[in-house]
């Protein structure tokens, strides 16, 4: 086994995605995000990448799709109000068809709202990243190890895609440390890019990478054929972790910090005789819909723990096609719930206080 | 105790109150523990309070924000004010005296007094209270093995700054035999 060391997730992130090949970050500093942009300064430069501190949000994401475009792993990171700013580019980067990681060490909003840990941008996520038809993938991992393991698998499938990925995180998850263990993969093969505007020496037709189509026919066609790629992806990338679900008549659903706060509560109320479990969810789009459909055959609850308003309820629900109860238990504006607040909605799910 | 400690180090921005919870975490992980470490982060930390959440446990960590801790270590007034009642029942606190004047008013909890700030300004070690602090309650709580504990040092330490090792292991050793 590969030493394991401390790491904050901030900088755990950064340090996967140049693992995984990416040596090109163009970003602005924000809060609770700065670390990633800093490890990224010390170490993209000493290994031949680019580190380029932009002059806005946008200009830096544009930039990200410029260098995409030429082919390479190209990322950028930052916080709620900064990765609205750059959701017009991640709308051409989607219309363009080239991957590329953003990642969103989420605060609480709306506005410039706070710099404490929030999960209120998953309607922005998952539903409208950018304007126009268009998904990302997007992941929500849990752990710090989670984090460096998805780096990599974002930068894979936004490849094999060809489409934007996001990690979304929160501000505890960017702050905390905890141990990781780095993959050894820098020597890796990256997939070939036959699309990419890298130069040609006349030896192919060249390329061209655009979102610009005037006639809607083209533009229809060419979307249609994204979604068709959307139901591929729904089929086949769906990520979840069940947990105590096996014979579980409550189903707790939570991902990424919010999820550690349930695990913590599942286990509690276990201990007190309550048989509930955990459904995770890894990706956030896709939407783990398997699992959560199976589940509705035995569970006779849901509960959506979440660091906002309820923005993933509904998601629940039209997975499990409405057929039992989701409540909702969540804190907002910054604030961590605790297992305690949590073990009291589970007790709730029962008709218990 | 058991052997799960939900750890509260808090202070002013300054004191080492991260880098303390960083060596604490370090120990854990040597000893093959799972471990958080969790700051906080933002304006509170410019003149105001610091302070870290550490767990170190045998299973994985669900919260790592530590509300009722079962080890707290207070080195400023406000902070020992306001965390002092969330204190688990049983566990263990330990207070730099020099820093604060006043005692634990609650008798369900194992209180531990040292005057860090002043022992290390009188040994040469300034800088380090938090690391004599430490030395305490690796003393009191065992909360990994000695070997552990250096091998947490040197990992903390820079490498360029190593030579500091020494005077760490030295604070480390003023707070247990305190």
């Amino acid at each position: 086994m590969a030493e394991r060391f401390l790491m904050k997730g901030n900088e755990a992130l950064a340090e996967a995605a140049i693992q995984a090949g990416c040596k090109h970050f163009f970003g602005y500093p924000i809060t609770p995000q700065t670390e990633l942009a800093a490890y990224m300064s010390k170490r993209l430069p000493k290994i031949g990448g680019t580190y380029l501190q932009a002059e806005s949000e946008l200009a830096a994401a544009n930039m990200v799709l410029g260098a995409t475009s030429a082919g390479v792993r190209a990322m950028t990171s930052s916080s709620s109000p900064g990765i609205s700013l750059k959701t017009e580019a991640i709308s051409y980067m989607a219309g363009s068809d080239v991957p590329a990681l953003i990642i969103n060490v989420q605060r609480g909003g709306p506005g410039l709202g706070g710099i404490q840990p929030s999960q209120s941008d998953y309607w922005q996520a998952t539903k409208a990243p950018g304007h126009g038809d268009l998904h990302i993938l997007v992941f929500a991992p849990a752990t710090v190890q989670e984090m460096v393991n998805l780096v990599g698998k974002a930068f894979d499938l936004g490849d094999k895609y060809r489409m934007p990925a996001m990690i979304l995180a929160d501000g505890m998850l960017g702050q905390m440390m905890e141990p990781v263990e780095l993959p050894d993969t820098m020597e890796q093969q990256l997939p070939e890019k036959p699309w990419a505007t890298c130069g040609h020496k006349n030896a192919r037709k060249h390329n061209v990478i655009n979102s610009l189509y005037l006639t809607p026919q083209a533009l229809e066609e060419l979307v249609v054929e994204r979604f068709k790629r959307y139901e591929v992806i729904k089929e086949n990338e769906q990520m979840w972790q069940e947990y105590r679900t096996e014979d579980a008549d409550y189903v707790v659903v939570a991902f990424g910090a919010s999820s550690r706060v349930a695990m913590s509560a599942v286990d509690t109320a276990r201990e007190q005789g309550i048989r509930v479990g955990l459904l995770r969810p890894i990706t956030l789009f896709p939407f783990p819909t398997k699992p959560l459909k199976k589940l509705a055959e035995t569970a006779q609850k849901f509960l959506c723990v979440e660091m906002n308003m309820g923005q993933m309820v509904d998601d629940v629900r039209l997975a499990i096609e409405c057929k039992r109860p989701v409540e909702f238990f969540g804190r907002t504006g910054g604030i961590i719930p605790t297992p305690a607040e949590v073990l009291n909605e589970i007790k709730k799910l029962g008709g218990t206080k | 105790m058991s052997d799960n400690y939900n750890m509260l180090l808090a202070g002013f921005g300054g004191q080492g109150i991260l880098f303390a919870g960083k060596v604490i975490a370090y120990g854990g992980l040597m000893e093959g523990k799972e471990i958080s470490w969790l700051p906080s982060y933002g304006p509170e930390m410019r003149g105001g309070t610091a302070n870290c959440s550490i767990c170190v446990s045998d299973t994985p960590i669900g919260s790592p924000l530590v509300l009722s801790p079962n080890v707290f270590i207070a080195m400023n007034l406000p902070s020992f004010d306001k965390f002092i009642d969330s204190v688990e029942a049983g566990g263990t606190v330990i207070v730099d005296s020099f820093l604060i004047n006043k005692k634990v008013e609650r008798t369900d909890v194992k209180t531990f007094y040292v005057p860090a700030t002043q022992l290390a300004e009188e040994k040469g070690l300034k800088g380090l209270a938090n690391i004599i602090l430490i030395g305490k309650l690796f003393k009191e709580t065992g909360f990994c093995s000695w070997a552990s504990l250096e091998k947490a040092i040197a990992k903390c330490v820079p490498p360029r700054k190593q030579h500091l090792c020494a005077s760490n292991i030295q604070a480390i050793k003023l707070g247990m035999e305190y």
